[in-house]
């Protein structure tokens, strides 16, 4: 197992790369610690599976370079690198049973049979495939070819990082519950370092104890989960992550005081805002560069905003007055879309909870509002910078 | 999910090609089977023999010669293209400008009209004047294909695997390019040699379509006539005179229609069960 | 107008991919089929498209039995996962091939095809081809294309599944409005309870070829008819238990027990399944009465909105899921509130008895 950094790493498919828009990955400088559980968000064609690919060295970097503790491997094969890495579509020997696909890689580094044949029924326990040793592989079910793939990686005792490539695309909802436990699950038996690709909100923040945001080539954060859900950096992280995204509004600040179309909205800084600072390696790695974003979706880029999310509207009689627009009931929370003037914005209420038929008016909870300048968090950490 | 619809008036969609078949294949193989029971001689005059052409044929010396002349060739020819397409198809590019230009390179020998193919190699093997019999004959090594049979298999052999490797290469490149991207990567990251990638990835994704090109030779390669009758007339002696050039000999030359009649429905058998054979062994395979 | 499918069978082979059902569907309304992978979805929209032909049964459009009629002769528009469009023709080709083969008028495919691409945000890539957009617009001209031909029936079988997260949440949301708009019936089948959740309409959920129930989305997640419905609408799915009710209390087991009031009352004692959904078990009281636990921590997902806590109860494996940040200690444990109000008891047979 390894520490891995990455320090300054470009990279074109292009030979001759000359614009911004050139670069798939524009610059990344992040460390992995040993042992974490990670995952690596964003749109498509973010640049993360480029990324997941210079890390397992199946594509060199055109700039920069890869470290596994401290050791330069940019120049590696990923067979010398000792990574493992599970695909979006799951990848079988078609040929083999499962003790063959799982036997394989030992195989290849000719580890002696019985040695083979032990580990092979451990790491089987482990992901309830023990009764399927001799089946055929190209006869499992979607999961199960996922959990071989995964097998193939978790028989290796010399694995650096196991990397998941959506590796839960192909799995049916209910499916993915389990599969996704039981990656989470093994992450803390094993304690080997995973890096887990993926579009999807909910996978990268219930897997991952660290979580990158990627957008068009940058990181955009590198935070926990309930660091980008609480104080996203950049409205994007905002947008991105949550369901609904974060609403973003148009504002000016009048001393502490921001301003949403005439009304004045009280921000606090929360109390452990210091705590996450002080943070690991990537975490204050990624806070160095700025990079420039393009419109996100999320609004505007241009001039202050103010960001709350949904979570964080409430009814209150000594709130501003808006007018409900929409109610759509999602079982175990309805989302209420509102409006005032042009303004329109979402708010999540409780099952229990009720909303007012009559001249609704809503606040924002102080702590958890926060204001950008050109897309990019002003306050509360203003003082910080 | 896969489900079938059941809808009879498909049929009507398929009858032109039924009637078409019926007509290119079905009458004129009863004819022949109808041939092979009686004996002319002439004027359309004809008396039932039963099975007396079968058992002539079955005991013939000559037809025993030529399938086993028939059986060592198309084992030869297999022998060699098959490999030799496959590992040409693994050297192929898989992407970039070079895979169109490989790929129209590749098609040129299967575009030559097969007469064509013989005339051109009786010419280049030539001892006195073509190209590669004068070549062969300075290095000291005595080559006739007109007058030596090894010499006549060599060349026929030769001009086979030339003319026909390219398919084998372009069927086994299709089912290469099939291949995700991810099953090599992983099989990097799983440490495989390249044997090992061959051996579990690229053969078994190429069964199919080897499959195909395995029967497609054995078919062609059993019916050969064209370019061996160019090339050598099946000659020197009856050295090269496979099935087809006996058959042909024997309805033709010597007008025994009863017995080439026989004949060709023998062979024509001997292709069917082979093919079978070996196409229930390959499905069953793939089914385990 | 309505499609109606009539003690509909689909078989093949020994294999019964549809077993009897009977469906109405109406426009005007999302219909929605909700199941898992081979739970016989595409095989229902197939058979309501005339692509496929029932074993037994009838096939009814307004009224009229269009059992057998295939599908050139009705008037039927598809949407596939995959998002399938013609590579070598513009957006705009693409959404007025279907105008193309009916003959529309020069004139008529233009506004057509601009009210189309308007409605689904496509104006400015109208002489675009489709390699040259992102995932969401191809779906976005595939569907354009599907509505474009003022249809009877328009099947969509599971279109945003290959979408980003994002992208489908932006979708979800525009298309309700967009389809029942329509003026045709729409089916839309999907994978994800929350995706049908979100949409609304009508929900009919399926299970190995069956159709459990049908009825308004909120209503048939809300009061499931039995316990398999309960369970296909289930994302996180469905905690469940044995339980008893003896002395006017429903028993969990020996330890853990719970005043049978409410809905409960009424059930007769004996044997029951309980089922509850995974935000009735919290890590805090969400309600005044709700039941305390002690429950052992088998894994925690914190994603920041919410808390996914894997617990064990008398034996149970359970998942706890609830707002904002719940810090809970994995491997001992800690206590956690249920919701008695809000469970469901099946009976033996799997029917909902209670509420």
């Amino acid at each position: 197992m390894a520490r891995i950094t990455l320090e300054q790493i470009r990279h074109s498919y292009l030979s001759a790369p000359s614009g911004d828009a050139d670069w798939a990955l524009k610059q990344i400088d992040l460390e992995w610690a040993d042992g974490g559980a990670y995952a690596l968000l964003g749109p498509s064609g973010c640049g993360k599976t480029t990324l997941l690919n210079i890390i397992s060295g199946l594509v060199r970097p055109s700039r920069g370079q890869v470290r596994f503790d401290g050791a330069d491997v940019t120049g590696l094969d990923p067979v010398d690198r000792h990574v493992a890495q599970v695909f979006q579509f799951p990848v079988i020997y078609d040929t083999m049973t499962v003790h063959g696909n799982l036997a394989f890689p030992l195989r290849n580094r000719a580890m002696p049979p019985d040695a083979v044949d032990a580990r092979v029924r451990e790491v089987a326990g482990m992901l309830d495939l023990q009764d399927k040793l001799s089946r055929r592989a190209s006869r499992l079910t979607a999961d199960e070819k996922q959990k071989i793939s995964l097998g193939r990686g978790l028989v290796r005792s010399d694995v650096n990082v196991i990397m998941f490539d959506e590796p839960l695309t192909v799995i049916d909802p209910h499916m993915k519950w389990v599969l996704r436990s039981k990656l989470k699950e093994l992450h803390r038996e094993f304690g080997v370092t995973m890096i887990y690709v993926t579009h999807d909100q909910t996978e990268a923040l219930t897997f991952a104890d660290t979580v990158v945001v990627m957008y068009d080539g940058a990181v955009v954060q590198v935070g926990t989960p309930v660091e980008l859900f609480e104080r996203p950096r950049h409205t994007f992280v905002g947008h991105f992550i949550g369901s609904p995204g974060m609403n973003v509004l148009p504002c000016t600040v009048d001393g502490a005081e921001a301003v949403f179309d005439g009304v004045p909205i009280p921000i606090a800084g929360d109390d452990d805002s210091d705590s996450d600072d002080a943070g690991s390696g990537p975490a204050r790695a990624a806070r160095v560069a700025r990079p420039r974003l393009s419109p996100s979706g999320a609004g505007g880029t241009s001039g202050l905003e103010l960001g709350v999310r949904p979570e964080f509207v409430c009814f209150s009689d000594d709130g501003f007055a808006v007018e409900v627009t929409k109610v759509d009931d999602v079982g175990r929370y309805r989302i209420v879309d509102i409006r005032r003037g042009s303004h329109l914005m979402k708010m999540v209420v409780g099952e229990n909870d009720t909303i007012p038929s009559e001249n609704p008016r809503i606040r924002f909870d102080p702590a958890h509002t926060r204001v950008y300048a050109d897309g990019w968090l002003v306050a509360p950490r203003e003082a910080e910078r | 999910m896969s489900t079938r619809t059941v809808n009879h008036r498909a049929w009507w969609l398929v009858a032109p090609v039924v009637v078409l078949v019926a007509f290119n294949a079905l009458i004129p193989m009863m004819t022949v089977v109808n041939y092979s029971f009686q004996e002319t001689f002439g004027d359309n005059v004809f008396f039932f023999e039963g099975f007396k052409w079968y058992e002539q044929v079955l005991t013939s010396e000559r037809f025993h010669a030529s399938f086993v002349r028939q059986i060592i060739f198309t084992g030869v020819i297999l022998a060699i293209e098959i490999p030799l397409g496959v590992a040409i198809a693994l050297t192929m590019p898989r992407r970039g400008p070079w895979v169109s230009v490989c790929l129209v390179l590749m098609a040129l020998p299967l575009l030559i009209p097969w007469n064509v193919v013989g005339a051109m190699w009786n010419i280049f093997a030539l001892p006195e004047i073509g190209l590669l019999g004068r070549t062969v004959n300075a290095m000291g090594i005595a080559y006739n294909f007109t007058q030596d049979p090894a010499s006549a298999w060599i060349t026929t052999v030769v001009m086979d695997v030339w003319h026909w490797t390219s398919l084998v290469v372009l069927l086994a490149y299709a089912g290469l390019c099939s291949i995700p991207d991810a099953y090599y990567q992983a099989a990097k990251i799983d440490g495989a040699s390249a044997w090992a990638v061959f051996r579990h990835i690229e053969l078994p994704k190429m069964k199919r379509v080897l499959t195909i090109a395995i029967l497609l030779r054995f078919m062609d390669s059993f019916m050969i006539y064209t370019e061996p009758f160019v090339l050598t007339g099946g000659g020197p002696g009856n050295t090269t005179t496979f099935l087809s050039i006996d058959l042909v000999k024997a309805a033709l030359g010597q007008f025994d229609l009863g017995p080439a009649a026989a004949m060709s429905l023998v062979y024509f058998l001997i292709v069917l069960l082979v093919c079978y054979v070996f196409f229930t062994a390959v499905m069953r395979g793939e089914e385990r | 107008m309505s499609i109606e499918l009539r003690e509909v069978v689909k078989r093949a082979g020994a294999e019964t991919h549809i077993h009897p059902t009977d469906l109405m569907l109406s426009e005007g309304v999302l219909n929605i089929l909700l199941g898992t992978t081979l739970s016989g979805k595409t095989t229902l929209m197939r058979l309501m498209a005339g692509l496929e032909k029932p074993t037994s049964g009838r096939v009814r459009f307004r009224g009229e039995d269009v059992t057998g009629v295939p599908v050139r002769k009705r008037n039927v528009s598809m949407v596939y996962q995959q998002f399938i469009n013609y590579p070598h023709m513009t957006v705009f080709e693409n959404i007025a091939s279907p105008l193309r083969v009916a003959g529309v008028s020069a004139s008529e495919i233009e506004r057509r095809v601009a009210g189309a691409a308007d409605l689904l945000d496509l104006g400015p890539m109208l002489n675009r081809r489709p390699e040259e957009l992102s995932g969401g617009q191809q779906q976005r001209t595939a569907i354009a294309r599907a509505l474009v031909k003022d249809s009877d029936l328009v099947l969509l079988d599971e279109p945003l599944a290959n979408l980003d997260y994002k992208l489908r949440e932006e979708l979800r949301e525009e298309l309700p409005g967009i389809l029942e708009e329509k003026g045709a019936i729409i089916v839309y089948a999907t994978s994800e309870p929350q995706e049908a959740l979100l949409l609304g309409g009508y929900t009919a959920t399926l299970h190995q070829g069956r159709v459990t129930q049908f009825g308004p989305t909120p209503e048939v997640y809300r009061r499931p008819k039995d316990l398999v419905s309960a369970q296909v609408f289930a994302d996180p799915p469905l905690n469940t238990a044995a339980v008893t009710k003896r002395d006017g209390a429903i028993r969990l087991d020996d330890a853990v027990a719970w005043p049978a009031v409410g809905p409960a009352a009424d059930l007769r004692e004996g044997r029951y399944t309980l089922g509850f959904r995974p935000y009735h078990i919290t890590p805090s009281p969400v309600t005044e009465n709700a039941l305390k636990v002690e429950a052992k921590v088998l894994l925690a997902e914190l994603s920041g909105s919410e808390s996914i806590v894997h617990v064990e109860v008398g034996g149970h494996g359970w998942v706890s899921q609830s707002h904002g940040v719940h810090a809970v200690a994995v491997g001992e444990v800690e206590p956690m509130y249920l919701q008695i109000e809000r469970f469901l008891y099946f009976g033996e047979d799997g029917a909902l008895l209670a509420p």
